[in-house]
């Protein structure tokens, strides 16, 4: 197994693989090789930098191959019953299985006029308009976005057409299967000016499966658009999962983007927005419940580049056993992007003496005409509150339950679309204990 | 109209005030840094044999090191080796006995300060230990200090007199290896002040010292260490200005202070350095470390500083909470203007349980300058019950200035509290108009509004403080206004 792995590992480092999509065209083997430059000249990221203090991902490279796998996987055999539920719920269904697009699972349904969806991959392989926008590298983040970039297998392209309004959301499912894959997903979603869609990114994973998620989406939205991202992220508790979701905003567009942190060893999200144009709206939500030994890393990023522009964001942790929450949110007002309106805040709730929190709201103003403010607090549920319900005859723990409940129904309450508000509240009460209780009186 | 409000609009529109050069005859080491320059230091001022390894040790660890680079500033490159490490005033030789004995030149500069000796010990309350350039040159109400049994005086003198002291404390909240500039400031500093209180004693008056930069192109490597024994009480000040100059000079001072059982030690601070001219040319690069450790239970710790001066400021004085139900505070406000740079903040650092600390830190960015606080919040695993509160707000004034808040929080302990908000906006149109309806004008009214912003720290300085705090951030902020 071993020497297995290590081969892996080589041939990510040497060369990137001749199977994936476009490696025909000329113009994507050239993003691919250049994406690959860039990160062999860095290698993954140490603690030792700013960004990566709290986060050791060498473990990652030591743990789980780079290499992507070479053919899609048969789907396991859960995963059939899974998307079936989901098509029931969901009319715009995309089911992706290590990567790679899975045609029997999917069912994207009868889309509006103007509206596309369709799988990277194809893409890539033909000669579609949209192909060029898919590899941009300028949405490379952090590193691992440029291993994204060279070794991306499939994801989905999701693009609307001006004015087009999407009523369901679009839900991509994302499975992984099989001991030490590593997966790359590529997204790209274009809204067209005064277009509306929303769309569900769902990491789903088994329990005790060791794998590497390295997943990019890029958002862009036109004057007016609007898109609520929703990612739930509920991989196996000995997976390693590096995501990034960057949006670019035009005027008057609005991005909502919600991050739910359930499953996984070690995660880290990048979530970023540009609000290029004046009168934007842009809010960011997240949801980290954590245990056991995980390690859940958010870093958000807020770039005013304009005018009256408004961002909200709101970000809570609670943290059981010997996990590791760590949020670093950074608001910067660039020149000029006056009457800019900020508001970030973290919250997180400590129930262990094993568990740890790492947090930093971070503020960069170089305007002056702006309302911009921040807080973060870590704490226990306040006793008062469990008083209230225990003299009321609720027994402790599930006074206890109920509180922490309410605690993150604050962010779940927040998710547009109510099919995922549902499903992801039920997860949430599935980790309390008492849960079963408090669902009976909600 | 308030008092206030008017002082700080007669300074608005001064140029720097203390800036004139006093021509001293002074004993300075030719430039550069080796370990002959450290050996002669140590040799001029007499050192017992630990301190010369002790400077040595720190020296070679500092050849170790690189720059730190972390820091939201900008500057040239600082070369080490073209700045003169030593320099003493020179008349009087054996140290002078009383006032009289001292160079008139040097008196006149004092009274220039504003801070005459003569009537400075008449005067209630304070008693000075002046420093300029490295050697402490006049000490005053040291008699009296010494009835209770109070060391306060010159580091070089402590070194002789009360050596057993010097080598149990010296490095103990700061040790040599700390960081580049504490490093350095091991190898190579000159003098400071020193301060034990005996146990049981609270010092009567308020101790205080300036510092000030005069001799060209010698770098200042002050050192102060400050202990307070168990149930004792001390009031620190420290004041600074500096004359005006085009070279930058480099300043990297080191500040330990030790407070045992049920101790309490208030430092504070007024920094009125050179800036630097409107076109960000000269000035002063401060880069201190400043450290208390609150050792034993129920001892505190205050910090409050008002920082106006310095082409750039890094400084963090941190307060490390060991002792159970300690306390740690910082009061801060740090203004910019012009090209000033300021990237400053604080650690908190919650060991012990019950733990308490506050951070309460104004930021005030006016003109290109730029204002950065950065903190930490550390709760270790067994600082049961540890509580912090933490405000850091930001007034900007002027559209080319920036203000940038850093704040790091890690809490390892289920039982911690911690609390963090800031805020940052410019002075509203609606508070501008309120004022200006009511008939008083512009630049008046944003004199007002920033005596406001930072009322909460002016009252945690001592009275005679908060007047000076007051006067320099009106000159500070001379030409942003309105």
């Amino acid at each position: 197994m071993n020497i297995q792995l290590e081969s892996w590992e080589h041939m990510a480092l040497e060369q990137i693989p001749q199977f994936l999509a476009g490696s025909g065209v000329p113009w994507v083997s050239q993003a691919r090789q250049s994406a690959f430059e860039r990160y062999k000249a860095h290698g993954l990221p140490t603690r030792r930098e700013e960004e990566w203090k709290y986060t050791d991902v060498t473990q990652i490279g030591k743990r789980a191959s780079l290499a992507p796998d070479s053919i899609p996987p048969d789907p396991p055999s859960e995963a059939a019953l899974f998307s079936w539920a989901l098509a029931q719920e969901h009319p715009h269904l995309m089911v992706f299985v290590n990567g790679y697009y899975s045609d029997g699972l999917s069912a994207i349904g009868e889309m509006p006029d103007g509206a596309r969806l369709e799988s990277l991959a194809e893409l890539l392989d033909g000669t579609a308009e949209l192909s060029s926008e898919s590899l941009d590298a300028s949405h490379e983040h952090t590193i691992f976005g440029a291993l994204n970039t060279a070794l991306a297998t499939d994801g989905a392209v999701l693009h609307l057409a001006a004015g087009t309004v999407l009523q369901d959301p679009v839900y991509l499912l994302f499975i992984a299967s099989g001991h030490g894959t590593a997966i790359y997903p590529r997204n790209l979603i274009v809204v067209g000016e005064g277009a509306r869609a929303t769309v569900i990114e769902h990491y789903f994973g088994m329990i005790d499966a060791h794998h590497f998620t390295d997943t990019l989406t890029q958002i862009k939205l036109a004057a007016g658009a609007e898109l609520q991202h929703c990612k739930l992220l509920q991989e196996g508790n000995a997976s390693f999962h590096v995501a990034g979701i960057h949006a670019e905003q035009a005027a008057h567009s609005r991005f909502g983007s919600q991050s739910f942190a359930l499953g996984s060893r070690l995660a880290r999200n990048d979530i970023t927005s540009r609000l290029n144009g004046p009168e934007c709206q842009c809010e960011f939500d997240g949801l980290y419940l954590l245990d056991g030994k995980q390690h859940v890393d958010h870093h958000t990023r807020i770039d005013h580049l304009a005018p009256s522009c408004t961002s909200r964001e709101y970000y809570r942790g609670i943290l059981d056993g010997e996990s590791h929450g760590v949020f670093n949110g950074k608001v910067i007002v660039h020149p000029h992007a006056i009457k800019t309106d900020a508001h970030q805040s973290n919250r997180n709730l400590l129930l262990s003496r094993e568990a740890e929190v790492d947090t930093k709201p971070q503020l960069e103003i170089f305007a002056d005409d702006v309302r911009c403010t921040h807080g973060a607090t870590v704490g226990q549920l306040d006793d008062d509150s469990l008083f209230y319900l225990r003299s009321r005859g609720i027994d402790a723990d599930s006074a206890h339950s109920l509180l922490l409940y309410g605690f993150a129904n604050d962010i779940i309450a927040r998710v547009a679309d109510p099919g995922m508000r549902t499903r992801i509240e039920h997860l949430v009460l599935d980790r309390l204990p008492q849960g079963e209780q408090i669902k009976e009186l909600l | 109209m308030s008092t206030a409000t008017r002082q700080l609009d007669e300074l608005i529109g001064r140029e720097y005030r203390h800036g004139f050069v006093t021509t001293l005859e002074t004993d300075t080491v030719p430039r550069g840094l080796n370990e002959e320059v450290i050996r002669m230091i140590s040799a001029r001022k007499h050192e017992p044999h630990f301190m010369l390894e002790w400077r040595l040790k720190a020296f070679r660890h500092w050849f170790t090191m690189r720059e730190p680079q972390w820091a939201n500033i900008h500057h040239p490159p600082i070369d080490y080796q073209n700045i003169s490490y030593y320099s003493a005033p020179r008349s009087g030789k054996d140290g002078p006995r009383s006032l009289s004995d001292l160079d008139p030149e040097l008196l006149r500069t004092y009274e220039k300060l504003g801070i005459p000796l003569k009537e400075q010990e008449v005067l209630a309350g304070v008693a000075v230990d002046a420093v300029f350039d490295s050697v402490s040159v006049a000490t005053t109400f040291k008699e009296k200090l010494a009835e209770l049994g109070i060391i306060f005086c010159p580091f070089s003198e402590a070194v002789q007199k009360h050596p057993e002291l010097v080598q149990q404390y010296l490095g103990s909240v700061v040790p040599y290896t700390d960081n580049f500039f504490a490093t350095l400031n091991s190898a190579v500093f000159s003098d400071g002040s020193f301060c034990y209180i005996p146990p049981g004693v609270r010092c009567p008056m308020e101790l205080s010292t300036y510092f000030r930069i005069n001799e060209r192109n010698t770098g200042q490597f002050e050192r102060t260490l400050i202990i307070a024994d168990k149930g004792a009480y001390v009031s620190y000040l420290e004041g600074c200005t500096a004359p005006m100059r085009d070279e930058n000079q480099l300043h990297a001072a080191v500040v330990e202070l030790v407070a045992l059982e049920d101790a309490q030690i208030k430092y504070a601070t007024v920094q009125n350095w050179y800036p630097g001219d409107k076109e960000g040319k000269g000035g002063i690069y401060n880069f201190v470390t400043k450290r208390g450790e609150c050792r034993g239970a129920n001892s505190h710790i205050s910090w409050t500083r008002v920082e106006t001066g310095s082409a750039i400021t890094w400084k963090y004085p941190s307060v490390v909470l060991l002792g159970d139900n300690s306390v740690g505070e910082f009061y801060s406000v740090a203004l910019t203007n012009h090209h000033q740079q300021a990237d400053t903040g604080t650690k908190m650092t919650h060991v012990g349980r019950n733990t308490r600390s506050t951070v309460l830190s104004k930021g005030i960015s006016a003109g290109y300058g730029q204002n950065t606080y950065r903190g930490l919040i550390k709760v270790l695993p067994g600082a049961e019950n540890a509580r912090n509160y933490t405000q850091c707000d930001s007034l900007l004034l002027g559209e080319q200035c920036g203000a940038h808040t850093m704040p790091y929080i890690e809490v390892r302990n289920p039982t911690a509290q911690v609390e963090h908000e800031a805020s940052t906006s410019r002075i509203g149109e609606d508070q501008l108009f309120y004022c200006t309806q009511r008939g008083i004008a512009p630049e008046e009214a944003v004199s007002m509004i920033v005596s406001g912003f930072c009322k909460a720290v002016f009252q945690n300085l001592p009275m005679e403080f908060a007047v000076e705090a007051q006067k320099l951030l009106g000159v500070s902020l001379e030409g942003s206004t309105g």
